[in-house]
């Protein structure tokens, strides 16, 4: 059964569980410090690189305000060039949207590119019970899938997964869904790679029908692109003879010249690259070349709900590109499943209660998982203001239901103290932040000890005392 | 009601604090590659190749006169014995191969793809700055599935054919065609964010830059 985040425990006890697993945490650390040294090389290279993220957010921000023409103009636009398209207001409404044309085509097998929206609303789930498998052949998301687990992250989903866990994952559970594993497979990263890639090429190539998620629509043009490394999205989008697109309303760009802000963007912070290796666009269908048929299906799934906040609809600018968890303290100490949703991280934290409101204690938690320090505002490519989000929400679980809101506030403030263990400083911050909450500034001007911080935007350190044993058994976190 | 009047209507609603005017967007990036002298061509052919080398693809320069026998050494190094063309191909950049060459034309079944070494292939465009080629299904590039099936593609680029960086090139193109841009051989870092060359995708890719 493909799990989904399901009464998943608050941050608290989740968070305190996971910074228990000290697996998790050596491989949580040295995946995100890997790519954040990419990242900062290339985001280094570019002189212009302010530039690009100033345009990038405004478009967005021009996006959001018209988001009603732009979606208007791109289902017109993808209906003249031979594509159906569909609207859902809810994750129910899309899988059924999703599940009925998957059954139409009579397929009982599917294959996948990853997105994380399609997680979202757990779409593989639904699918499963109307007897389809949707097998997912992006490597991380496969990885995921094969050892029946959650994602931890929205660009590598089985980030928190080291190589020998992959190995023994594939060696037992490749056969059960097509070809094995080699019995020999060893856990180099190469080999690994070429063992999904022959576990993944029949699917491909017998695939009738494909589901996706994409990066960008462009409004002007019906186009839609999907950003990828491995070429198992070009396999979806090409060889079978359907494909269902499935985007949330947010992902619409304006013009096709955008792209050039967003594609210079993307790969540099999400993989450290300067261009991923493959970007695909295409629109509507096109005779001779790729499906015959192309369903979008627009989901709605509470961004209307966030596009309402006022302080917190800049969260919707999000193009998912992960700096903001490979950047974060507490990320790097819980992982991304202490977040208890498929968008973990500084972006979690934020765009979970918008989407879903804070009244329930796990929403109402996630702003709290966060120690201010502001590390997400620099690296975010749209210039999200996380601080200011997470202190509008964070008021505004004050403000809530009293039966969510004590519980989650003092438990919350203990658990991120917790994972930021032993630093008086920290604490008081983070206790000051939390009454600063209820009074919301609005700018970055915070009172307290988080002034000096949000000045010098470094990221704070843990002291090795609190982790010592830790530390000490796993070589720095690097085993 | 429709879920699209309901989404469209929940839309409306939630922007009706703002003012109706459009976002003004800031364009105040750079056109070209940073580093370059716009209109530098020689500046940014090696800047292509730089970078193009640098995701792990082979790259070499060739004269027009000699890309038959630099097509025939690009496949045979990877030991391949059968090659798909595409339509409009020029038929002399394969002259001088000894292996068998494939048309397209009736269009090949994904299995006899499969079955097909190597793809021989022009581009429509390409990027110095992120060392990219592009392709959209024009003449001597064919259907999508040509550059993706077969694992050894080698692609010829012509010199004025490579603009410095992205927005110099993204005007050339036409949205309407299929694009699919290429830096480099396929890869993943889905296992702990280390760079791993040759997924499903062509796992060598020869690029040959020729004036
Ligand atoms: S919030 Fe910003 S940094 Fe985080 S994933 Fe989204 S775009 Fe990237």
């Amino acid at each position: 059964m493909s799990k989904v985040f399901l009464d998943w425990p608050a941050f608290p006890t989740a968070a305190e569980r996971a910074t228990k697993d000290e697996q998790l945490r050596a491989n949580v650390r040295r995946a995100t410090h890997t790519i954040r040294a990419k990242r900062g090389a290339l985001a280094a290279e570019r002189p212009d690189w302010q530039d690009l993220r100033d345009s990038a957010a405004a478009v967005k921000d021009e996006v959001l305000r018209h988001l009603d023409t732009y979606l208007e103009q791109l289902e017109t636009k993808v209906r003249e060039a031979g594509g159906v398209v569909h609207w859902a207001q809810d994750a129910e409404e899309a899988n059924r949207i999703v599940t009925g044309l998957v059954q139409e085509t009579g397929e009982t097998e599917i294959v996948k590119v990853k997105s994380m929206l399609t997680e979202e609303i757990g779409l593989d789930a639904a699918l499963e019970q109307a007897g389809i498998s949707a097998r997912e052949t992006d490597l991380a998301a496969a990885i995921v899938q094969l050892g029946d687990d959650l994602p931890s992250h929205v660009v590598v989903p089985a980030l928190h997964r080291n190589r020998t866990e992959i190995r023994d994952i594939f060696r037992r559970e490749m056969g059960r869904h097509g070809r094995p594993a080699p019995d020999d497979l060893g856990d180099d990263p190469e080999e690994l790679a070429e063992a999904a890639r022959l576990h993944m090429r029949d699917k491909f190539l017998r695939a009738k029908v494909a589901v996706s998620g994409a990066n960008f629509m462009i409004a002007e043009t019906g186009t839609l692109v999907i950003v990828e490394s491995e070429g198992n999205g070009r396999m979806c989008l090409t060889l079978p003879e359907t494909l269902i697109s499935v985007v949330g309303i947010e992902k619409v760009l304006p013009t096709w010249r955008d792209l050039e802000i967003f594609l210079q963007l993307l790969a540099r912070n999400a993989t450290g690259e300067r261009m991923a290796p493959y970007t695909s666009s295409w629109t509507g269908t096109t005779d001779g070349d790729g499906p015959r048929t192309f369903h979008l299906v627009l989901v709605d799934n509470g961004r209307t709900r966030a596009l309402a906040d006022p302080v917190g609809r800049q969260a919707l600018r999000c193009i998912r590109c992960g700096a903001c968890m490979n950047i974060c303290p507490v990320y790097e100490r819980t992982g991304g499943h202490a977040y208890g949703s498929v968008y973990p991280g500084p972006i979690g934290a934020i765009l979970n209660p918008l989407l879903k409101g804070p009244d329930d204690t796990q929403t109402a938690s996630l702003p709290y998982a966060s120690t201010l320090c502001g590390a997400c505002n620099e690296v975010c490519p749209v210039c999200i203001r996380f601080t200011d989000v997470l202190l509008k929400l964070r008021s505004d679980v004050a403000e809530g239901d009293a039966e969510v809101k004590h519980p989650a506030e003092k438990a919350a403030l203990k658990a991120v103290a917790g994972v930021m263990r032993h630093n008086p400083l920290w604490n008081a911050a983070v206790k000051s932040a939390g009454r600063a909450g209820a009074v919301l500034p609005t700018d970055m001007n915070l009172p307290g000890p988080l002034h000096g911080w949000t000045d010098s935007r470094t990221i704070p350190e843990i002291p090795a005392q609190s982790f010592r044993t830790w530390w000490k058994r796993t070589e720095g976190g690097t085993r | 009601m429709s879920a699209r009047e309901a989404i469209l209507g929940r839309i409306r609603a939630a922007v009706a604090d703002l003012p109706d005017d459009p976002v003004e967007v800031p364009r105040a990036y750079l056109r070209g590659a940073p580093g370059i002298t716009p209109g530098d061509r020689e500046a940014t052919v090696e800047l292509f190749v730089t970078r193009v080398t640098e995701y792990g693809a082979t790259v070499r320069r060739v004269p027009e006169a000699d890309l038959p026998t630099a097509v025939a050494a690009a496949l045979d190094e990877r030991a391949a014995r059968t090659a798909v063309v595409p339509d409009g191909l020029d038929p002399a950049w394969t002259a001088a191969w000894k292996g068998q060459v494939r048309r397209d034309v009736p269009a090949l079944s994904t299995a006899q793809l499969d079955a097909t070494d190597a793809v021989v292939s022009a581009c429509a465009a390409a990027v110095a700055d992120s060392g990219t080629i592009v392709l959209d299904a024009g003449p001597g590039q064919g259907r999508r599935a040509l550059s993706l099936v077969p694992d050894v593609h080698v692609c010829v680029v012509r010199e004025e054919q490579i603009g410095s960086a992205l927005p110099e090139v993204i005007g050339r193109l036409d949205p309407r065609r299929p694009i699919t841009w290429i830096s480099g051989p396929s890869a993943t870092a889905d296992i702990e964010m280390i760079r791993v060359q040759g997924v499903h995708g062509p796992r060598r890719l020869t690029v040959l830059v020729t004036h």
